[in-house]
């Protein structure tokens, strides 16, 4: 019934109405009062009826779970405010989620021939995995880099690799996302510097940057500089990127490795959403309009085990976040209050023992993403807890979104869990847990205080103990692991490992390339850098300069380093 | 327990550049829930700062997270260092994504036992209290 319609009512049609309802509900408490007799009357298994998250989970759910009356307003419909039934009106009608694939090994040549083997199979975007000392902003030939250099992702230290890594890849067509986040700003920058000798403009670049460093101190500890210097070049890049690159997402806020480190789904939904409001006030505070940065903030979401919670959580997401934007933020333009994500399935889950299973899993895991409404997705591959994968273990990966995506019919209709008891009460529970850990950390002091005391660490550490104290009783059945284990001795899974070879081949690449350039083109346009630091000015252009004249990403690091410092970590566990 | 007289004192440390401390620090509390005296390194140590933490604390035992593939640089050089400051009997352990046929070359070079993805703190406080026993025994 719409809103004319009641308000046409009279009051007696009105009264009959109430009275239906109490009639209706009258008769669904007697039948429940039935149902809870037989229930009790029968034993159970002896298992954990709780969520991976620790979340107990009743028995059954009902429409007595929640009040249908405000679903107008908390559901709404797709694309519109709230964004809990999707962001956009026709969701994978118009359009299915991108899969893409996040990959990077060795130099940038080899990554770039794995990129170009994926757009060949049917990968619609790129991410590019850095290695250790890329995340860090070590150059390749840095002492500290002896041993990771291009093992855990390509390794990219200056503009010229950039350039190798998207040779023959055209920048204006593909999307790529970079998960980097220390130094993000110097990686970004090369990325640019490398559009530009594709003759591609700032304005046609598509795609997205991780930059986001709250995380990183509470989670996935890539960090460069102190949280205040470093929330500074965050809002720089925004201001940046809504002026010259309106289609590029200068962040990506990141619950997954919250997740990953060990946190339940309520602290993995509150603690991104808590980071993201951060950002937003940080660039309110700088001056900036919400509407003209906020519609390319972009999200990443860890999609784990529990595959209702898992479902909740991302709707819960959008109508948190559309409602802090418009509500408390006062942003104007839809765009603003549309949360759009990026979801991986949950690297923690998957086992070294019977790998095999891990395609299921990660199966599962990506239905969980689709009927959540992701707008992109990768899937892990089966062997990633014993090395990087093979090309067989992505192709498996990536085949299993297509059999999601063309053979299921989970794409046919919008939202097709929405008005479950079930999965409404959940959304609900979880929006409300969120609001509660919200408040938690306003009593910290906020997010960059519950950093610097640990506070966010510790909660995540014991979160992850519990996990751990769940899984070794024997409790949390883990098929392969604890239970079910025959079989679970032989590992017969080829793996793919990095030669030693490659990192004497980058650090000779570097030689080359240090010996090339315009070294006093190079100290010019890092001593302006360094200046721009100390002051308000915006250090993107500056640092443009630096990827232009060959700096690398070390000597970058470090001009910003002499104004900004280093971040210390304080250690708990 | 026998050897209660001295706590075993064990070093937990993250090499590298990874930032992956779920584990350690899990396996850290395990560590100080089963009894162990635990000192944890944080995050970022080179081999030199590792090493140089176990001879100041006069650990027993050094436990290496690493999940970054590494492993092949970072345990033989820990290992060397430790040698090298006269730490021959301290025992150095760990876990994290290693390959079987890397844990082996790994135990042929002198490392202890090294522990995969999925293993059960207990097997690990297990291994470390057998070693300990035996090292008394010695």
């Amino acid at each position: 019934m719409s809103t004319i319609e009641r308000d046409l009512l009279s009051r007696a049609e009105l009264d009959a109405l109430v009275r239906e309802r109490e009639v209706e509900l009258a008769e669904l408490k007697a039948l429940l009062a039935e149902w809870r007799e037989a229930y009790e009357a029968t034993p159970k298994r002896d298992a954990l009826f709780t969520t991976v998250s620790g979340r107990e989970v009743k028995p059954l759910y009902t429409q007595l779970d929640r009040v249908p009356a405000d679903d107008a307003e908390a559901l709404g419909v797709p694309g519109f405010y709230p964004y809990t039934r999707g962001p956009y009106a026709t969701m994978y009608r118009t359009r299915l989620w991108t899969k893409r694939q996040f990959a990077g090994f060795a130099t940038a040549e080899e990554t770039n021939e794995r990129y170009k083997y994926l757009l060949d199979h049917g990968q619609t975007g790129l991410s590019v995995a850095f290695d250790f000392p890329t995340l860090m902003g070590y150059d390749s030939d840095h002492p500290r880099s002896l041993g990771e250099v291009g093992v855990c992702g390509v390794a990219i230290s200056s503009l010229a690799d950039m350039e190798t890594l998207f040779d023959g890849i055209p920048l204006d067509e593909v999307s790529v996302s970079m998960t980097i986040n220390g130094p993000a700003i110097i990686l970004f920058c090369f990325y640019v510097a490398a559009a530009e000798k594709q003759d591609v403009s700032p304005e046609k670049l598509r795609g997205t940057v991780q930059n986001d460093i709250l995380k990183e101190y509470q989670a996935q500890h890539a960090w460069v500089f102190p949280p205040e210097p470093a929330l500074r070049c965050i809002v720089d890049m925004f201001a940046w990127c809504s002026e010259n690159a309106p289609k590029y997402n200068p962040i990506s806020i990141s619950g997954y490795h919250i997740r990953e480190a060990g946190a339940t789904a309520a602290e993995e939904l509150a603690f991104t959403l808590r980071n993201g409001f951060e950002y937003v006030e940080r660039a309110i505070a700088r001056g900036l309009d919400v509407d003209t940065f906020a519609p390319r903030l972009s999200f990443f979401f860890d999609v784990h085990n529990d595959f209702f919670e898992e479902i909740a959580k991302l709707r819960a997401a959008r109508r948190i976040w559309a409602r802090g934007m418009r509500e408390r933020y006062g942003a104007k333009d839809p765009e603003s209050w549309r949360l759009r994500t990026h979801a991986q399935t949950a690297g923690v889950t998957l086992t070294a023992q019977q790998a095999e299973n891990n395609i299921v899993r990660v199966a599962y895991q990506a239905m969980a993403a689709a009927l959540g409404g992701t707008q992109s997705l990768h899937t892990n591959s089966m062997d990633e807890t014993l090395a990087l994968p093979t090309e067989k273990a992505v192709r498996i990966a990536l085949r299993t979104q297509q059999v999601l995506a063309f053979e299921s019919g989970v794409t046919n209709t919008i939202d097709p869990l929405a008005g479950s008891y079930f999965v409404e009460s959940l959304t609900d529970e979880l929006e409300r847990e969120a609001l509660e850990i919200f408040a938690e950390v306003d009593a910290v002091g906020g997010v960059v205080p519950g950093i610097e005391n640990g506070w966010f660490q510790q909660r995540i550490a014991a979160s992850a103990m519990r996990q751990q104290r769940e899984i070794e009783s024997g409790e949390r059945v883990v098929v392969g692991v604890n239970h079910f284990t025959e079989g679970s001795e032989t590992i017969e899974i080829d793996t793919l490992k990095i030669d030693p070879e490659v990192e004497r081949r980058q650090v000779a690449r570097m030689a080359d390339m240090r010996a090339r350039r315009d070294a006093a083109q190079v100290e010019r346009t890092l001593a302006a850098l360094t200046a721009a630091c100390r002051t308000d000015e915006n250090v993107v252009p500056r640092i443009l300069d630096c990827a232009r004249a060959e700096c690398t990403l070390f000597e970058i690091r470090h001009a910003m380093e002499e104004v900004f410092g280093a971040y210390k970590e304080p250690v708990f566990f | 327990m026998s050897e209660t007289d001295r706590k075993i004192r064990v070093l937990v440390a993250k090499p590298g550049l990874d930032g992956h401390d779920r584990g350690a620090k899990v396996i850290a509390s395990a560590f100080r829930d089963a009894g162990f005296e635990v000192i944890y390194t944080g995050l970022h140590q080179t081999p030199e700062m590792i090493v140089s933490a176990a001879v100041q604390e006069d650990v027993d035992v050094v436990a290496m997270s690493v999940l970054s593939g590494a492993h092949m640089t970072l345990f033989p050089r820990v290992k060397a260092l430790l040698d090298e400051a006269g730490a021959t009997d301290v025992l150095l352990t760990g876990g994290g994504i290693i390959p079987d046929d890397d844990m082996q070359a790994l135990e042929a070079r002198g490392v202890g036992r090294l522990f995969g993805p999925g293993t059960p703190t207990t097997e690990a406080i297990a291994y470390i209290r057998e070693w300990a026993a035996a090292k008394e025994r010695a």
